[in-house]
């Protein structure tokens, strides 16, 4: 470039950029909108402040978010299904059975199994939401709850049974006796039954090899 | 001596709201909100860091060498510090009556770049020795553009006191304001404002210090109060040379508002205090503007800076030289 051309472009390019800039400064009067990013026209909005002061402010999350776990342990039936489908294994059941129906979730199910210990530990939980999926009695949710950071990792580990040891022990023993009962009472078996048994058992064309990792071969 | 006084505690106080102002400033420009957690709206947030730094270790490296690096921030704001001993405040107080206190001011400024040069040897550090040289390579080269400036002005005013600059400016608001009056002295103000920014090291021309790349380049192995003394230097130079602008081209501690016909207004608005409030929000307006100049352009790169000074600004600024005196003679003629 020429000295000329470099002393115009110089003012031109200074100008510019200082036009821009106290425009961005009278424009801080302004505050952005709490928004999260899937509300209309959000990227049109880009006018004043960007910051969010976080403990006092928060941007709303989605209804559909996945973030923290509850279960509603009045309305949970002890399936065990979310801690089967659970792809990390985070949630942890310890059912005690019931020698009768002890009483009805909020949508009718009966309750036949007490939760000695429904635990969910967030700190292995992936956020996958399939344990909310399968849940038949829609106990098991994904609230909107994101801020659950803690100095010990155990933190993380919440427990949703409300039962207390006496209680466990105590239904635990209730169970045994119910069940001893039920064996010194039960009814001979029939041959029905017996002949079931003998069947011949028709073996199932085996299914493909599960896939196995080929070994990694040893760096030398 | 009683501007001196008052200068003194005026840097103090400016200091601490300036460097909130400049966070702030940096903020709104970039779309955040800036330090908020400190009093209402993070007003004290300056006061808070002033309190750390103070309790903070005088740290002393091994390797450095000791006198000169302990006294080299006490010389830097002395030689910026003592520029305020010749700058009128208002009609009544005129600082100090040297006859020549243009001269001396520009003189002993220039006197802070040792204090700069020891500050980053006796750091026997390669980032600040490499602060110091780019910091004695700018300011020197500077000085004459922003020399020449002063000079297109002295030209035109006849004189080197700064009080009488103020006095000749006296009468009927922003008409007599000497950018108005001589409007060739435009040129010569945008010399003096870039020379000002690179002679207070500050952004685009704030290689000395280019935290980014020389950590923080002469002030580097500074801790607590002598690193302070530091900072309140650069901002006591930012004021020193918006004041003397103010006072060279926009009318000192003069009212800016015309006399319209029937309402006398400029004496309205003369006084003792009133030419102080002019004086230094007009200072304070240009020390935005440089605020303003640091959060939009980038650093510029050595071989840059020294081509601006000595290509562009000081050629013009001789130009500039010979087209004010062409001025002074068709005014006298």
């Amino acid at each position: 470039m020429s000295y000329f051309g470099n002393i115009s472009h110089a003012v031109r390019t200074t100008r510019k950029g200082l036009a821009l800039t106290i425009r961005y400064f009278f424009s801080a009067r302004k505050k952005r909108k709490k928004e999260w990013v899937g509300e209309n026209n959000y990227f049109e909005k880009a006018e004043g402040t960007f910051t969010v002061q976080y403990p006092k402010e928060e941007i709303p999350v989605p209804d559909h978010g996945r973030y923290k776990l509850h279960n509603e342990i009045d309305d949970c039936i002890v399936c065990d299904k979310c801690a089967k489908i659970c792809p990390v294994d985070c949630i942890e059941i310890e059912p005690v059975r019931a020698k009768e129906v002890f009483g009805k979730t909020s949508d009718g199910t009966s309750l036949r199994i007490h939760a000695a210990k429904f635990d969910i530990d967030m700190s292995k939980c992936c956020f996958c939401g399939l344990c909310t999926v399968v849940c038949p009695t829609e106990c098991l949710t994904m609230t909107n709850e994101y801020d659950y950071s803690t100095h010990d990792i155990l933190d993380h580990n919440f427990s949703f049974s409300k039962m207390t040891e006496k209680e466990i022990d105590e239904k635990k023993k209730e169970f045994e006796e119910y069940q001893s009962q039920k064996v010194v009472s039960a009814p001979p078996k029939s041959d029905a039954v017996k002949s079931v048994a003998k069947m011949p058992v028709i073996k199932k064309p085996g299914a493909k090899p599960v896939f196995k990792p080929r070994p990694i071969p040893k760096k030398k | 001596m009683l501007t001196f006084v008052f200068y003194l505690f005026f840097l103090l106080i400016f200091v601490v709201f300036a460097v909130y102002a400049e966070r702030k400033t940096a903020a709104f420009i970039q779309n955040r909100l800036g330090p908020m957690e400190v009093g209402p709206k993070g007003i004290l947030q300056t006061i808070a860091d002033l309190l750390k730094m103070l309790q903070k270790e005088d740290i002393r490296a091994g390797a450095v060498d000791l006198g000169p690096f302990l006294i080299a921030p006490f010389i830097v704001f002395t030689a910026v510090f003592a520029g305020f001993s010749v700058l009128p405040l208002n009609q009544e107080l005129s600082g100090s009556d040297a006859s020549g206190g243009l001269f001396l001011l520009i003189a002993i400024i220039s006197l802070d770049v040792i204090g700069i040069l020891i500050a980053g040897w006796a750091s026997n550090n390669k980032y600040s020795l490499f602060g110091a040289m780019r910091s004695v390579a700018q300011i020197i080269s500077y000085e004459i553009p922003l020399g020449l400036a002063i000079l297109c002005v002295v030209i035109i005013t006849g004189t080197l006191d700064l009080q009488e600059t103020s006095l000749l400016q006296t009468g009927n608001g922003i008409i007599r304001w000497n950018i108005v009056q001589h409007p060739v002295l435009i040129i010569p103000f945008l010399i003096f404002f870039v020379a000002g920014l690179a002679e207070s090291n500050r952004t685009p021309f704030d290689l000395p210090e280019s935290e980014s790349e020389l950590i923080g380049g002469y002030h580097t192995e500074y801790s607590g109060f002598r690193w302070g003394i530091f900072m309140l230097s650069e901002y006591g130079m930012m004021l020193l040379l918006s004041m003397l602008g103010t006072i060279l081209f926009f009318g000192g501690w003069n009212s800016p508002l015309p006399n319209i016909v029937g309402v006398e207004l400029f004496e309205m608005t003369s006084g003792p205090v009133w030419g102080s409030f002019w004086l230094l929000s007009k200072a304070l307006l240009l020390i935005f503007i440089q605020m303003w100049v640091r959060w939009t352009l980038p650093r510029l790169r050595v071989d840059q800076l020294m081509s601006l000074s000595w290509k562009y600004l000081t050629p013009l600024s001789l130009l500039m030289l010979f087209i004010c005196g062409m001025w002074k003679f068709w005014l006298i003629s």
